[in-house]
């Protein structure tokens, strides 16, 4: 019997006011009742629109099914055929453009709380199932993966179950990408990240950390020397923008990736890290994505009084989750939206202490659409922090293309594939992720590794 | 894991490290730097590569114990293994071309100058080197200076070995009494290349020097080390770490580059008293 409620059975979580001092999970889960409860809520179309939504095409309904008929480990098989990150997935999609965006449930009502289950089916398959991961028969092909983030990940996992042998390079000490330094603890708990990892190394991927490919070694070493058939490029994109203003060098100005990095990797909000963290009162974050987000969330924890949003746009154009937005506001971080800094002011020992900024206004839809900000003439302000985090987006890192030759990037220094499958103008050599597209999705990410994985698969097969 | 091969004291408090890195050891040149992680949450400190042996795989560092990381790093025992030995990073110093060439080292900077008085000295340029330190007992590698230069002046703030002094006294000198050289390479703390490019400055001798700011990653994804080179924003674990002298803006860098003073400090004082307590 379907459950014919409106809206998505809620998710329970931390409150607001606790949250936003500890670094634990936010949102805390379903329940079985819960999860049996919502996927009643699935209408189990015939066309499934919701797995078209889904860019490593999961069969939702089937899965959603299951949990239904609450088997759950019938659930997580389903999951697994298309995914190795369910968990991770589950957690951080932007669902709301994706598979629910998708859904017919939504359009009267809520959508079916897709993400929430594929996030419940993951966790309980942890909690629960103690079968080791099955490992493929090897064939004798190897492929090396450049990057262990998203992206990398899935096309390791897809490869590894096909019995390639992969080894995965990665230049910081952890494996996970931007699911390690990246997205905090509260959003995703690092140790399911570990897990994803740990169930990877059991299917046969090798992983090697303090990897930095373009300096340690080339791509062209990788398969002239080393004997990688296939590399996939997955270097994302990390290399953090600055505005250009005046004093953006001062004591207290951080790239959000260097605040984040310091956060997260390196644990610098427990008090016994050995890695320093500015200690704020006031903290300006510049930027609406989900990254500014993070940033602002994870500055209100390390003990700041007043946290701000600086956007230039309006709330309608922020580019961050919806879900993101609602959380922050919960937790008290302040908007100042339509307003643009202008230069950062400094004391005399070279610290910030406070941001000049001028008001926007929307002016006509550029080409891109969307209503461009205009500043308004003398309308100058001050606004007093000690702390600034710039989260104006990044782009690639130049390293593997300047050390790649023949390898064609575009001007925005993104890697150039073919769009179908991620071949690069090198034989043999792939890419996907933000290494392609600029900063993107987790879930693109994946995608693209799955296709990436697929092709290579396909190349050496043919060769 | 990266085993420590060697450690042997220079002084009291600069220490030299010889680690297994083959991958590292086949491509580190003068001038590029490493990463390292002595323990499973230590933070990740930059340390130029002082040495490297392509045959036995091996990459040598040389840090001064100047605050937590560095003591919990001078704790390991040589046949112990450092976490993370990431390398080598940052871009090798450009030393094609030059013929005549004073290099300046101060403290333990001497231990990043000294490759590179080497690289040139095998390349058949002519090397003046002139270091400084702040007494006797701090002095290190004068030796291996002194091997692979045409001409070497020791300095020592207290007069109490070579001639008492700053570096930029005797390089000074040197320009003055007629030395034409094609460039100077300054390493050491911020202050005194600061110093040694308004002594090149005035006679307008290009000058190289090689920034040490604060960094995480070491591979250009945050910008922790980012300077202002010419006007313009320089990452200097990717776009250096040697600028020219000229264009570096030292006030800031120096500003940068006690951002974490009071944590460090602290750092120090914990590591300190962690490290006693070992011992007894």
């Amino acid at each position: 019997m379907a459950n014919m409620s409106l809206t998505k059975c809620p998710m329970p979580s931390q409150d607001p006011e606790v949250r936003s001092h500890n670094f634990d999970e936010v949102a805390l889960g379903y329940t079985a009742e819960m999860a049996v409860e919502e996927a009643k809520r699935c209408l189990n179309c015939p066309k499934k629109p919701c797995h078209s939504g889904c860019p490593v095409g999961i069969d939702i309904p089937a899965f959603i099914g299951k949990v239904a008929e609450e088997d759950f480990a019938g659930a997580y098989e389903v999951l697994s055929q298309s995914t190795t990150l369910a968990a991770v997935c589950g957690r951080v999609c932007p669902q709301e453009s994706q598979c629910e965006g998708k859904c017919v449930r939504g359009v009267k009502g809520e959508p079916v709380a897709i993400g929430r289950l594929e996030r419940f089916v993951a966790d309980w398959h942890r909690e629960h199932a103690h079968e080791e991961p099955v490992k493929a028969a090897p064939n004798v092909h190897k492929v090396a993966v450049v990057g262990s983030g998203p992206s990398g990940l899935t096309c390791a996992g897809d490869l590894a179950k096909l019995g390639y042998a992969v080894t995965v390079f990665e230049a910081l000490h952890t494996p996970g990408g931007v699911l390690v330094y990246g997205i905090p603890e509260f959003r995703l708990p690092k140790e399911l990240v570990r897990k994803e990892i740990a169930t990877l190394e059991a299917m046969g991927v090798e992983f090697q950390t303090n990897m930095v490919i373009g300096k340690v070694l080339t791509v062209d070493e990788l398969m002239e020397d080393m004997g990688y058939e296939c590399v996939y490029l997955a270097s994302g994109a990390g290399l953090p923008s600055f505005m250009g203003i005046p004093g953006e060098t001062l004591n207290g100005v951080y790239s959000a990736n260097e605040y984040l990095t310091r956060v997260n990797l390196m644990k610098a909000y427990r008090p016994d890290s050995h890695t320093p963290i500015a200690k704020s009162k006031s903290v300006a974050v510049v930027g609406g994505g989900n990254v500014a987000m993070d940033a602002a969330r994870c500055a209100k924890r390390l003990g700041a009084e007043n946290v701000y949003i600086v956007y230039r746009r309006s709330m309608d154009e922020l580019p961050a989750r919806k879900e993101e937005v609602e959380h922050a506001e919960e937790e008290g971080i302040i908007f100042r939206l339509l307003t643009n800094p202008v230069e950062v002011l400094g004391d005399e020992t070279g610290h910030v202490k406070g941001m000049k900024c001028i008001r926007m206004e929307l002016g006509e839809p550029d080409a891109s659409g969307r209503r461009r900000p205009v500043p308004v003439p003398d309308s100058e302000f001050v606004l007093d922090v000690d702390t600034m985090i710039m989260s104006i987006g990044t782009s690639p890192n130049p390293l593997i293309r300047s050390t790649t030759p023949g390898l064609e990037t575009n001007k925005h220094g993104c890697i150039v594939t073919n769009g179908e499958d991620g071949l690069t103008s090198r034989t043999g050599v792939y890419a996907g992720g933000d290494a392609v597209t600029g900063a993107a999705t987790v879930i693109l990410a994946m995608g693209a590794g799955k296709q990436a994985a697929a092709a290579i698969h396909k190349y050496i097969q043919e060769k | 894991m990266y085993r420590i091969v060697e450690k042997t004291p220079l002084n009291p408090t600069v220490t030299k490290m010889v680690v297994e890195a083959p991958l590292i050891a086949k491509k580190a040149l003068p001038g590029q730097f490493v990463i390292l992680r002595a323990g499973a949450d230590s933070e990740r400190i930059p340390l130029t590569v002082a040495d490297y042996d392509r045959e036995k795989g091996t990459v040598t560092v040389i840090f001064q114990v100047v605050g937590g990381g560095t003591m919990e790093l001078n704790a390991l025992k040589e046949g112990e293994s450092l976490h993370d030995f990431v390398g080598p990073l940052g871009r090798a110093s450009e030393l094609d071309g030059l013929k005549k060439v004073c290099v300046v080292g101060g403290g333990v900077g001497c231990a990043i100058a000294l490759p590179v008085a080497k690289a040139l000295h095998e390349k058949g340029a002519e090397v003046h080197s002139v270091v400084g330190f702040r007494n006797q007992d701090l002095v290190i590698l004068e030796d291996e200076f002194r091997a692979c230069s045409d001409k070497f002046v020791l300095m020592s703030d207290d007069g109490s070995c070579g001639r008492k002094g700053l570096v930029t006294a005797a390089l000074e000198e040197l320009i003055q009494a007629g030395e034409n050289y094609d460039e100077v390479i300054a390493i050491g703390p911020l202050v005194m290349m600061k110093f040694v490019v308004a002594v090149t400055k005035k006679y307008n001798v290009k000058t190289v020097v090689s920034m040490n700011p604060i960094m995480i990653d070491g591979t250009g994804m945050c910008g922790g080390c980012r300077l202002t080179v010419g006007g313009k924003t320089r990452f200097a674990c990717v776009d250096g770490p040697e600028f020219d002298g000229f264009e570096v803006d030292f006030d800031e860098a120096i500003h940068r580059g006690a951002m974490y003073k009071d944590f460090e400090a602290h750092a120090r004082e914990e590591a300190c008293n962690l490290l006693n307590q070992e011992v007894r």
